[in-house]
């Protein structure tokens, strides 16, 4: 392979009509689509040898941790740095997130991510950060069940597959729901369990999943996520059967 | 007096700390973030933070963690901070793990602890080998805690372009860019933190985040800050080159039974290992980089004639490793495509982290400005001449809370707020920025911005890594001078929209690099000796007689000026630095 072909989205501003714009980019040995996208910026000039803009997206760590530069490529939302062009069939076509607000080309605004957390509460409530001794003991199981779930890089691909996150719905996404079960989890966080839960009973919470379990299929960390939504709703379950009895 | 108002720049781990400090004293904080919090580059470190807990009862003491910190780093550091960091250190981990940080855990269901580079204890608290990550989101949601009791206002996607200073020379809040819109407006504060972070990008594809320019770092010097110790370059012995970047693989391997060899008459040679026997393959960085570089460039013994050795950890359990060190497997799996459960791992030396930073005191981690204060990477403080693994995140978050407390006493101290401060300093602020972005945006030359980026990066890597000679330094630093005589004159902008337009942001982070890249230089050129990261064959040992003293530049038109401040040896006699021996710490 001598040269790669990618068909870019693009959007100058958002509001503005988008275009697709095709490239031509020499191949290198390894290379992944954030490789393209930087040999772009070094070298503006579109398939037809036009002078064009450099193609603007999010990135950060480049080693799938940070979760930045999520897009969706020949049809699927993944990490651009471990796209790795030689496994992708060719014309490689890379759209934003379309679950987001765009904010230019293939970069969205993610900010409603946070929000969502703050909704549920995401935050274990301490009486200060000054030394009060040890946290509780955790076994090793325990501990490899937390970490596991800790590792949600907050990239997004999780609600652009979900057929449930749309315009007519506020649903809060499983990397939130799967964010509750890890804190629920850990033993200085199950002390507000409830709080939590109750705030994924409201509206946007866990009645919106419809078990269509695309989460599962496209989070780049291999997160259980069916597994957590599960879990949360049978938590939200003895939660309405214990109020029913009146017992909280 | 009105609740202290504060910024913090940056929400990486040292930035959420000060926040979190302020927020908690009963401060109200504006956080500016280039990105969303998540994306911050301290989620990519990687073996734990060291903390003296003694849990595997082999005498390590915090007197003993100070004494090999200031030993690992060449006895470069003042130090009574870094004592005062590593007896706060236990009470971090408590913090961390009260706020729910997946540590790894002993059978009996303690923190466990890893052995790390320079140090012959079990120090390091750690998750996995992704602690950073874990580490940084456990403190995002404390901040997001505080935010919703209204103690911190978050910007996320704003960009720091510069701080605003009074007449008298005090900080008094900063101007920042909306990264979409590309607004420009003033924040105002009675104390401003920076917490930007390294400037590996500086050299190119190095193991930092892509956003770590040391832009922020490079602004402020060029405002007056001191930057202090710039020569002072880590390169790390265990890098992989991926696609994009070169990837950490972290002393956690070496910590669980990682051995470095090269294959020598068609036999397994464990170098370090014969060289340095107390510590073997956990001797500091510095160290280990330069046995590497005598092993692949003096005896030409790199793996397939490059300048590779192999890595070892094939022969523990997978299961073990995977649990362990799942972020490096997984990493060198999808990154590299091998297996480290199967078979060594090939490593060579890159760029990792910079001890040097903006000068700060050391008691407040203020800089030479009053109101402006800096913690984290992008400090000179705790590390000296060779940061220690583990050091790096500690001296992050303690950094960051001492920068906390002091910004929220110093504010308590002040006579005059900002609020009546004359808002032509903000106003002029602002216009000054907006029309330096107007100036970038019309050039029209011939250089793009990313292409000199390249060409720095390459001359860095070559002239300015481990080995070190003067009259290269000084070619250098005329090619630096030519490439900011190109970026002034020759650049050429092939974005001049006003929409998120990352190709302006870019190249005044260039700008930045290229007045670091001279400082960092000609740091190096003045610095005739050996110490910690810094080598020069010329010179090749220590000397205290001349050089116990810590580098400052100070910016100029003409370049950086420089001089020196002597070293606080008040706790520990300077003595050689030998890791052949356990040696007697005194």
């Amino acid at each position: 392979m001598k040269e790669v072909y990618f068909k870019i989205k693009r959007c100058l501003q958002r509001g503005r009509d988008s275009y697709w714009e095709e490239f031509v980019i020499p191949y290198r040995s390894e290379m992944t689509v954030v490789t393209a996208l930087r040999e772009i910026q070094k070298n503006p000039v579109n398939a037809r040898g036009q002078k064009t803009t450099p193609v603007v997206w999010e990135c950060s760590c480049l080693e799938e941790v940070c979760g930045a530069c999520s897009m969706i490529i020949n049809g699927r939302a993944r990490q651009a740095c471990s796209a790795f062009v030689a496994r992708l069939e060719q014309p490689i076509l890379l759209e934003p997130l379309s679950k987001f607000p765009l904010v230019r080309d293939l970069k969205v605004d993610r900010l409603e991510m946070s929000q969502n957390l703050r909704r549920v509460k995401s935050w274990i409530p301490v009486d200060g950060t000054h030394d009060v001794g040890p946290g509780p003991h955790q076994s090793v199981r325990h501990q490899q069940r937390v970490y596991q779930l800790s590792r949600c890089t907050h990239c997004g691909c999780c609600l652009e597959a979900c057929p449930q996150v749309n315009p007519h719905n506020d649903f809060v996404g499983a990397y939130v729901i799967s964010q509750v079960r890890w804190l629920n989890r850990l033993p200085s966080g199950a002390l507000n369990a409830e709080d939590r839960v109750d705030a994924l009973m409201a509206s946007g919470g866990l009645s919106e999943c419809s078990q269509a379990q695309n989460c599962v299929k496209v989070c780049p960390k291999g997160l259980p996520l069916a597994e957590s939504i599960i879990e949360m709703q049978k938590s939200a379950t003895l939660r309405l059967f214990k109020r029913s009895l009146g017992i909280s | 007096m009105l609740r202290p108002r504060a910024i913090v720049v940056g929400g990486g781990i040292s930035g959420l700390m000060a926040s979190l400090r302020i927020a908690e004293l009963g401060g109200h904080v504006t956080l500016l973030s280039t990105l969303s919090l998540h994306r911050s580059g301290s989620v990519t470190l990687q073996e734990g933070i060291n903390a003296a807990m003694d849990t595997k009862k082999e005498g390590d003491s915090p007197e003993r963690h100070f004494q090999e910190t200031i030993r690992g780093g060449d006895f470069l550091a003042h130090q009574p901070p870094v004592k005062r960091m590593c007896e706060a250190a236990p009470g971090l981990i408590h913090m961390l793990d009260r706020i729910g940080v997946p540590f790894h855990r002993t059978e009996e269901g303690w923190v466990d602890f890893r052995r790390l580079d320079g140090s012959l204890y079990h120090r390091a608290a750690f998750a996995g080998t992704t602690t950073g990550q874990h580490t940084h989101h456990a403190l995002a949601g404390q901040i997001r805690h505080h935010e919703s009791k209204g103690g911190v206002t978050l910007y996320e996607g704003w960009e720091f372009l510069s701080a605003v200073l009074d007449d008298q020379l005090m900080c008094r809040g900063v101007v920042a860019m909306n990264r979409a819109s590309m607004e420009i407006r003033a924040f105002k504060a009675d104390a401003v933190i920076f917490c930007t972070g390294g400037l590996g990008m500086i050299y190119g594809g190095s193991t930092p985040a892509i956003l770590s320019t040391g832009s922020a770092a490079g602004v402020l010097y060029q405002q007056g800050v001191y930057y202090a110790n710039g020569e002072f370059i880590q390169i790390h012995p265990s890098t992989f080159t991926g696609p994009d970047k070169s990837f950490l693989i972290s002393e956690a391997v070496v910590s669980e039974g990682g051995r470095y060899y090269v294959l020598r008459d068609k036999e397994a040679w464990y170098f370090l290992e014969e060289w340095y026997p107390p510590y073997g393959n956990l001797v500091p960085r510095d160290i280990a980089t330069r046995a590497i570089l005598k092993v692949v460039e003096n005896f030409h013994l790199g793996i397939e004639g490059e300048k590779e050795v192999c890595l070892d950890v094939s022969h523990r359990d997978p299961d073990s490793l995977y649990s362990r060190l799942g972020g490096i497997v997984e990493t060198y799996r999808k990154f590299a495509g091998q297996d480290p459960c199967r078979g060594p791992m090939r490593v060579r030396p890159n760029v990792h982290y910079s001890m040097g930073g903006l000068w700060v005191d050391s008691c407040r981690q203020m800089t030479n400005i009053p109101g402006l204060f800096a913690a984290g990477e992008c400090d000179y403080q705790y590390h000296g001449a060779n940061c220690l693994g583990g050091n790096a995140l500690l001296s992050s978050l303690y950094g960051g809370r001492v920068a906390g407390e002091s910004a929220f006493c110093y504010i308590k101290g002040l006579e005059k707020g900002t609020d009546s401060v004359d808002e032509g300093y903000f106003t002029r602020e602002i216009k000054k920025q907006t029309e330096d972005n107007q100036k970038i945006l019309q050039k029209q030359g011939s250089v793009n911005p990313h292409r000199l980026h390249q060409q720095l990066g390459t001359l860095m890597r070559e002239n300015v890594m481990t080995i070190r000679h003067n009259k290269v330094l000084a070619e250098t630093d005329e090619k630096l001078q030519e490439m900011m005589e190109q970026w002034e004159n020759n650049l050429t902008m092939t974005d001049v929209t006003h929409w998120a337009n990352d190709e302006l942001i870019f190249a005044r982070h260039l700008r930045s690099m290229l007045h670091l890249a001279r400082v960092i230089t000609l740091g190096a050129f003045r610095r005739n000796e050996s110490r910690g990261a810094h080598y020069k064959p010329e010179c090749p040992d220590r000397d205290d007689n001349y050089w116990l003293k810590m580098t400052k530049a100070k910016y100029t038109e003409k370049g950086p000026e420089f001089s020196y401040e002597e070293v606080d040896t008040s706790l520990m006699r300077p003595c050689v630095r030998d890791y052949t021996t356990s040696g007697v710490l005194v």
